[in-house]
């Protein structure tokens, strides 16, 4: 979604001047202009169309239908202190998870460019499969591994599976490629003359890790930080089964949204949805500015 | 500070990248490693560096043993082709990296750092530049910057992995000119390694031919261009062409015929003579070396460009001869060289080289 609205904005800034000089009087061609590379017209037609068909037009109805609740029953919905225990859970161990994500996705990439060892193809290829596994079946998987007879929730010294923990489980397992596979391409892209040229200027490694090679990664880190924190925010299939559902505690808010459906509460299964809806935006917003901050400052503006 | 490598060695699997190198280089001189790609030029300067670990012989910081050291610890400033710039640091941030990064105990106050970064911004004539970010600077700036960067720690020597590479043609020039200003002002030792043997000429205090991973000949321009230790040297620097002879008592013969060079002190068997292009002028008869006819005339700059088929087999020799010369293509012509050199044929680089003045007829 970013990406195309950035390239369409990007596109609109651009031409305009050019046009406006040629025929000042006629404003309503300035999106156009004579260009080697044509098509702007067609793809930026369809960059709108299918936005509208896939993503707008279906976020209009939950925002539209919402509405008509009105605002004070909206707001009395919102603020049930379920939903709002549901929501804290989904969104603060979404954030939680990317964040882990976020360090143990760095250096799985670092490990998976930088070195090369015997089976680093299956390893880098076993990265993928928390994005191909139907997520029903890792949620049993892990739930079966983490249950408090299970391998890993027997030997544990507290209770894994069917608490909030549980969750947060489920959601680094199905967070881990986003990070992994962002951060990989711009590690294996980074000038290895910069770390060189870092300890020729007497920089230990440590230093050098942290003030030379971590700002250049944190765009795509960022990046992959948004990615695993949207799905796991979204994420119902792998969490269900691991997390006990327990009101208050280890119930997320798409589960309620569910819950509200079956009862045929459509008016507070929307008011989740519309509240998920405004604080995943912001959220996401949020960290493609800072996103695009850190970019200019590296020197590719997009 | 005065810089000894001994017998240096480093090979990548089989290919051998130095093979033991022995090279002295002066306190205080401005020095080229100069040679085509794959010589094994920019592995010394990284082996000098710390970049590269050598597989053998030794690298002397004056008389510290540098091999046991890190590259952390040698001091040396290095500038790398690609500027190798922090992009997420302000100019300022750049310059300032190697003197903050020091141990508590030998970090100047930030006061010192910021005295000492605006000084060197003046030296690299960048003043009023430290707020920008590297990618909103030209590269010859930005080398600038890499330059300014790397003598901030007052290192012990100076390297440049073919600092202007990257830039044109007209920029490149322009930097020559100010390196070695800045070099003649700060007195660092400096060793740059460069493929572009006008640059290392017109550059260095002395430069290093290296071909092959060995080293052909170290000495100042003048001793380079006017007398190559060895073939190499001869066709690598300037233009030249070579004619196969075979030297027999005393006497150079191209396919049967002697060339008319006087005695000549080259071992007998087969051997080159070298001679480039402006040190060839037509002659009579009764002076000339050698006759042959005019294949081909261009026009190069303020001269004329003449290759000429000689002996039997006709061999080309080039000639720069003035734009006033009467001849066409198809004259016979009788050609003498003012100055030539002979060096026998052989497969491994020879001895030292029997460079000349050819007496004037």
């Amino acid at each position: 979604m970013t990406d195309a609205t950035t390239a369409a904005a990007a596109g609109a800034r651009r031409p305009t001047t050019a046009a406006s000089q040629d025929r000042p009087s006629r404003m309503s061609s300035s999106f156009r202009t004579p260009s080697a590379i044509p098509g702007f017209g067609l793809t930026y037609g369809f960059v709108w169309f299918y936005l509208c068909l896939i993503i707008l037009i279906p976020l209009a109805a939950v925002v539209l239908w919402a509405g008509s609740l009105g605002p004070a029953r909206l707001f009395a919905l919102a603020t049930e202190p379920r939903t709002l225990a549901a929501l804290r859970v989904s969104f603060g161990l979404s954030f939680a998870a990317a964040a882990l994500n976020a360090v143990f996705g760095l250096i799985v990439a670092w490990a998976l460019t930088r070195y090369s060892f015997p089976g680093k193809r299956l390893l880098d290829a076993a990265v993928d499969l928390p994005f191909a596994l139907p997520t029903a079946v890792a949620g049993i998987a892990l739930s079966a591994i983490y249950a408090p007879n299970g391998l890993i929730g027997s030997i544990a010294p507290f209770k894994i599976a069917f608490t909030p923990l549980g969750i947060f489980v489920a959601l680094v397992f199905i967070g881990l490629p986003f990070v992994v596979r962002t951060v990989q391409p711009v590690l294996a892209d980074l000038d290895r003359e910069l770390e060189e040229a870092s300890a020729t200027l007497g920089a230990r490694r440590p230093t050098t890790l942290l003030r030379v090679v971590l700002p250049t990664l944190i765009p795509a880190l960022l990046t992959g930080f948004a990615l695993a924190f949207a799905r796991a925010v979204g994420e119902y299939g792998s969490v269900i089964f691991i997390a006990g559902n327990i009101p208050y505690v280890s119930e997320i808010a798409p589960l309620l949204i569910i819950m509200r459906l079956e009862e045929f509460d459509y008016g507070a299964a929307t008011a989740i949805a519309t509240i998920m809806l405004a604080i995943s935006f912001l959220m996401l917003l949020a960290i493609n500015l800072i996103e695009a901050w850190s970019r200019r400052r590296l020197g590719h503006a997009r | 500070m005065e810089l000894k490598i001994r017998n240096l060695r480093k090979e990548y699997g089989a290919f051998p990248a130095l093979n033991g190198v022995s090279l002295d280089i002066r306190s205080g001189e401005l020095i080229a490693l100069l040679g085509p790609s794959g010589s094994g030029k920019t592995t010394l300067l990284r082996a000098i560096a710390g970049l590269e670990v050598p597989d053998g012989g030794q690298i002397l910081f004056g008389d510290v043993d540098a091999l046991g050291r890190r590259v952390q610890d040698r001091n040396v400033g290095f500038v790398f082709q690609h500027y190798a710039l922090f992009r997420h640091m302000k100019v300022f941030d750049n310059i300032a990296f190697g003197l903050r990064v020091r141990g508590r105990d030998r970090r100047p106050p930030e006061a010192h750092i910021r005295k000492r970064v605006l000084e060197l911004l003046d030296l690299v004539q960048l003043n009023g530049l430290e707020g920008r970010y590297p990618a909103q600077l030209s590269g010859g700036q930005r080398q600038r910057v890499a330059l300014a960067r790397a003598l901030a720690i007052e290192p012990k020597v100076l390297l440049l992995d073919e600092p202007f590479g990257a830039l044109d043609a007209q920029v490149r020039k322009e930097l020559r000119r100010w390196l070695r200003q800045i070099h003649d002002e700060t007195g660092h030792t400096t060793v740059f390694v460069t493929h572009d043997q006008e640059e290392a000429m017109e550059l260095a205090d002395r430069v290093a031919v290296l071909h092959k991973g060995d080293l052909q000949q170290v000495g100042s321009p003048d001793e380079i261009y006017d007398e190559p230790a060895n073939p190499f040297v001869y066709a690598f620097i300037g233009d030249s062409t070579a004619l196969p002879v075979t030297i027999e008592r005393g006497r150079a013969m191209l396919d049967g015929a002697p060339l008319v060079l006087g005695p000549v002190d080259a071992p007998e068997g087969a051997a080159r003579v070298h001679v480039r292009p402006q040190d060839v002028r037509l002659a009579d008869e009764s002076e000339s070396v050698v006759s042959g006819r005019v294949m081909t005339l261009r026009r190069s700059g303020q001269y004329r460009r003449v290759d000429i088929a000689v002996g039997e087999r006709h061999t080309r020799v080039e000639a720069l001869l003035p734009p006033e010369a009467e001849i066409a293509v198809g004259d016979q012509v009788g050609l003498a060289f003012r100055r030539f050199a002979i060096f026998p044929e052989e497969k491994e680089p020879p001895k030292l080289g029997l460079a000349r003045e050819a007496k004037a007829a």
